[in-house]
């Protein structure tokens, strides 16, 4: 009865997760699993299912639950049917000690997600609704199935961080679960062990060293670390956290969460300790098959050794995709990201998602939600009855509730900035001040700002999508500047960014600030002549995609080429010479007020 | 009723919890905004504050927990029972009420009683979370992602300390004055200006930096995970410390003299800052002297108003994208000017 398999591939940590999972799912959250939609996520989910406690519920979310089902509310059919209010119970409560499971968890709005989060946090359902006050103590697992493309689809980081897992199927395999490391009967004594399992200090000091070098600032990494490390110590029979517990829980747990590379070991201390510690040379889980089960637990003497074993084992479990994109800057790589999808992309003429409903008047320019209506009539349909003495439904004026739209005017401007050659620094510095500035005075329009900076080779978002000051002053604070002048490549990842953007219900504009004197073409290389060729490509296929632009010349002498350019585009153009921040700023309100009204 | 981790056992993010104890001592500063990064235990402070918190005396009955003996501050039925002789009273948890995401607005503002409605045909009312509230904290986790009507509903109510109900043929008001303490994460939106400035305090809070803080975070956490009751009853000698020390500032509160020249300081900052309106000084100089009642002094000095100065300023600056220094760093910056360094 090995505790560990060697070979810990990807495949081998599902099976493994699915195990540990099944041990405590209320404690470690949940698990998201990236990946594209197959089988092998499919039968992933079955196997958590199958390895649950016998009669576990087992709930699908769909995304566009209302609140009145996810939390509970008035029961309406039942209500019409007694003659008195009747609650129901929703979603949540329903999973209580079993799972919910969120498809296309990528695209889980922030509301829903702070809503999961708070269930997570607190174990219990808050219902305050339709004239119901109750709580539902609810410990639940969420199964989070992340689908999306690209770094820019993920599930909200506020979930991400409350869920123990990140399992990743994308790169290497598609979720082709091996055999399992425990049986179900290991799982059964271990649920029965668990709350006899220790961790020492010197794990948990592991655990939270570890999470620091890898910029992991969440407590509750560590947290969750340790509540793994102890879950599969208690698969493996021991009472007490052994080394090898550690490192299989710093894989799973820290290393997925990582958002820069460690630093290299100090040399001379891993020095000095190599000559007693061989495996610390192997991999970490050959490491962990050396220990018997039982007999690895983790001394006082071993402490410093152990922070190594563990910072080693997170840095070698670092995803290699994760690697990757800790190299690029920010991103270079979402130029493929949205090409060719396609997808429901406008709603008809009241524009904007459903965002619940309200009591109101029936007025020109509002819609009747006859569902909720409906539920507002139906615990007084008894006593009006009797009122009136007709056998009719009776629904008043006060029962009327009104379908609110979200905002038609969400507006998102994605700001492509030109940070080549020599007005590079006072161009950057004057589109930060005006994004900055755009988001301080966006609280109530609740515009979205996104800044590219393309320069060098290629073009990088510097700044994705976002209404958050606080992450754009985070993102803008250091912005290179100097190069080549790769004009394409801008136009190509706006284009894309852009694109993106109204699938998700937003109205973009494009302001590019610029000289509009190409010199990279789109494929990396020098050349004024084949630069400009395919910058006026880009430039049309901006026009036939019907982007709103606008094509902003701050340089001291308006250049012709930055015209040409805005007409390529379709765009307004617009030069202004010594322009700051306030001057941008205004142009392009004036600008997206236009787009939006549209 | 789920196990409550204790406030004292809360590691570090000592200017939250002292935000948090000084509009428990004096409500009157207008509740705290706690803003910060994920994991840092934001809403465990605040309700292990409710714990804390020690009990106030009420009218027997009354569902807006009315304090006897404050005429203005009664809500009608109150009043009607006062007229007519003496009231009951009785002492009862000062009440800490969520305000959950997804709360429909009758539950909010209170609503006809449907049961009763229904049963014995009488129109009353249900009174909602704003009622429930009253002379206790609403807690709003996630306050910017609360949805803009029910904003607009909180500003209008924390403004007038009167929740107006004019629904389904019913015409109420009742005194509705309440701590807000909301919760959020930066990252996901901004806050409107209007609901930031009905904040007294706000708090900035951080992971800890320090890897033995860190490593005592996650190892309490576990321990109270592992056995609630054992760990709270672990920590129960230190929050009823805690608890004694609220009760005494509280008494001490009205004798703590605010000398002429902590005034003109205070004054001085907020001209020095450019905050706008008075808020700013009022709050300012009434946190310091919850701050030195916690302090057992009895009078407010400039240790006081240094240490109040950051979380009842710093989200009341004129907002300057421009200016790369957050916040904090100017309301540092401003005192140190002023105070010397």
């Amino acid at each position: 009865m090995t505790s560990v398999t060697a070979g810990a591939g990807p495949e081998h940590d599902a099976a493994l997760v699915a195990c540990l999972f099944a041990v405590d799912p209320g404690g470690f959250g949940g698990v998201s699993v990236r990946s594209g939609c197959g089988p092998g996520v499919d039968r992933f989910v079955k196997l958590l299912h199958r390895l649950l406690p016998a009669g576990a519920p087992f709930r699908r979310m769909p995304l566009q639950v209302a609140d009145g089902r996810l939390l509970g509310g008035l029961d309406l059919a039942a209500t019409l049917q007694a003659g008195r209010p009747v609650l129901e119970r929703g979603l949540l409560a329903d999973a209580d000690g079993g799972c919910l499971v969120l498809p296309m968890a990528e695209r889980l709005p922030l509301a829903l997600a702070a809503r999961l989060c708070a269930v997570l946090d607190n174990k219990e359902v808050i219902v305050e609704r339709d004239g119901f006050a109750c709580r539902h103590a609810t410990r639940i697992a969420v199964i989070a199935l992340d689908e999306g493309y690209g770094d820019d689809e993920r599930p909200p980081a506020a979930l991400l961080d409350r869920l123990a897992f990140h399992l990743n199927f994308e790169a290497a395999h598609r979720g082709e679960v091996q055999d399992l490391p425990f049986d179900a009967d290991q799982i059964e004594a271990a649920r029965a062990r668990l709350s006899a399992v220790m961790a020492g200090d010197a794990v948990l000091k592991a655990f939270c060293q570890a999470a620091a070098a890898i910029g992991v600032a969440s407590v509750r990494a560590p947290f969750f670390a340790t509540r793994v490390a102890c879950v599969h110590a208690a698969l493996a029979g021991r009472e007490r956290v052994s080394d090898a517990d550690a490192v299989v829980a710093s894989r799973l747990v820290l290393a997925p969460r990582a958002t820069m590379r460690p630093a290299p070991p100090a040399p001379e201390e891993s020095h000095e300790d190599s000559d007693d510690r061989d495996q610390q040379q192997n991999p970490p889980e050959n490491n962990s098959l050396n220990q018997e089960a039982g007999n690895g637990e983790s001394d006082a003497a071993n402490n410093g050794k152990l922070d190594d074993v563990v910072l080693e084992s997170v840095r070698a479990a670092i995803p290699a995709h994760l690697l990757a994109q800790l190299e690029v800057p920010a991103a270079a790589r979402r130029s493929s990201a949205a090409s060719g999808r396609a997808g429901a992309q406008r709603q008809s003429a009241l524009r904007g998602r459903p965002a619940g409903t309200r009591s109101g008047e029936l007025k020109a320019g509002t819609r009747l939600n006859i569902v909720e209506t409906l539920r507002a009539a139906a615990p007084w349909q008894k006593l009006r009855r009797q009122q009136s003495r007709s056998e009719r439904v009776h629904v008043r004026r006060d029962d009327f509730r009104i379908k609110r739209f979200k905002h038609r005017s969400e507006t998102a401007t994605v700001f492509v900035v030109d940070a080549s050659g020599s007005s590079a620094l006072h161009r950057l510095a004057e589109a930060k001040g005006a994004v900055e500035l755009m988001l301080a005075d966006c609280y109530v329009r609740r515009d979205r700002v996104a800044l590219i900076a393309f320069r060098g080779g290629a073009a990088d978002l510097i700044l994705p999508p976002t209404r958050s000051l606080a992450r754009a002053k985070r993102s803008l604070c250091a912005l290179p500047g100097g190069g080549g002048t790769p004009v394409a490549s801008a136009l190509d990842a706006a284009a894309a960014l852009a694109d993106g953007l109204r699938r998700k219900g937003f109205t973009p504009t494009i302001v590019m600030l610029t000289d509009g004197r190409a010199n990279v073409a789109r494929d990396g290389n020098g050349g004024r002549e084949q630069a400009e060729a395919d910058a006026r490509a880009s430039a049309r296929m901006l026009r036939v995609a019907g982007l709103a632009s606008l094509v902003i010349d701050i340089s001291r002498q308006p250049h012709p080429s930055a015209e040409q350019l805005a007409a390529d585009m379709g765009a307004r153009y617009l030069p202004l010479p010594n322009a700051d921040a306030r001057t941008l700023l205004r142009a392009v309100q004036a600008v997206t007020a236009q787009t939006a009204a549209a | 009723m789920r196990p409550i981790y204790p406030f004292s056992a809360i590691v570090g993010q000592d200017e939250m919890k002292l935000a948090l104890l000084a509009s428990a001592v004096d409500p009157s500063i207008g509740g705290v905004l706690v803003f910060g990064d994920r994991g840092t235990g934001k809403s465990t402070a605040v309700r292990a504050l409710a714990v804390l918190l020690p009990a106030m005396k009420t009218v027997v009955g009354c569902r807006y927990h009315c304090a006897p003996g404050s005429n203005g501050a009664m809500c009608s039925e109150c009043h009607e029972r006062a007229n007519q002789g003496r009231l009951k009273t009785q002492l009862v948890p000062v009440p800490v009420v969520d305000l959950p995401l997804g709360a429909t607005e009758d539950r909010v503002v209170g609503a006809l009683d449907l049961e009763r409605a229904l049963s014995q045909g009488v129109k009353a009312f249900e009174p909602g979370l704003l009622a429930r509230a009253n002379r206790g904290f609403l807690y709003v986790d996630e306050v910017n992602l609360l949805e803009d009507h029910l904003v607009d509903l909180l500003l209008d109510v924390a403004a007038s300390g009167e929740n107006v109900v004019e629904r389904e043929g019913l015409s109420i008001r009742h005194p509705a004055r309440f701590v807000l303490i909301g919760t959020g994460n930066p990252e996901e939106g901004e806050l409107r200006p209007q609901l930031l400035d009905r904040f007294g305090l706000s708090v900035e809070v951080k992971t800890p930096t320090e890897l033995e803080l860190r490593v005592e975070v996650v190892r309490r956490r576990d321990q109270f995970e592992r056995d609630p009751p054992v760990f709270i009853e672990k920590w129960k000698a230190a929050d009823d410390a805690l608890r004694r020390d609220v009760v005494a500032a509280k008494a001490r509160l009205n004798a703590v003299e605010v000398p002429d020249a902590a005034r003109e300081r205070a004054a001085k900052l907020c001209m020095s800052l450019g905050t706008d309106g008075l808020r700013g000084e009022l709050t300012l100089v009434r946190a310091a002297r919850a701050l030195a009642a916690l302090d057992k002094k009895s009078r407010v000095e400039d240790t006081h108003l240094r240490r109040a100065a950051p979380s009842a300023l710093r989200h009341r600056l004129r907002r300057d994208p421009l200016d790369e220094a957050g916040s904090t760093i100017r309301v540092e910056r401003a005192t140190a000017d002023l105070f010397g360094p």
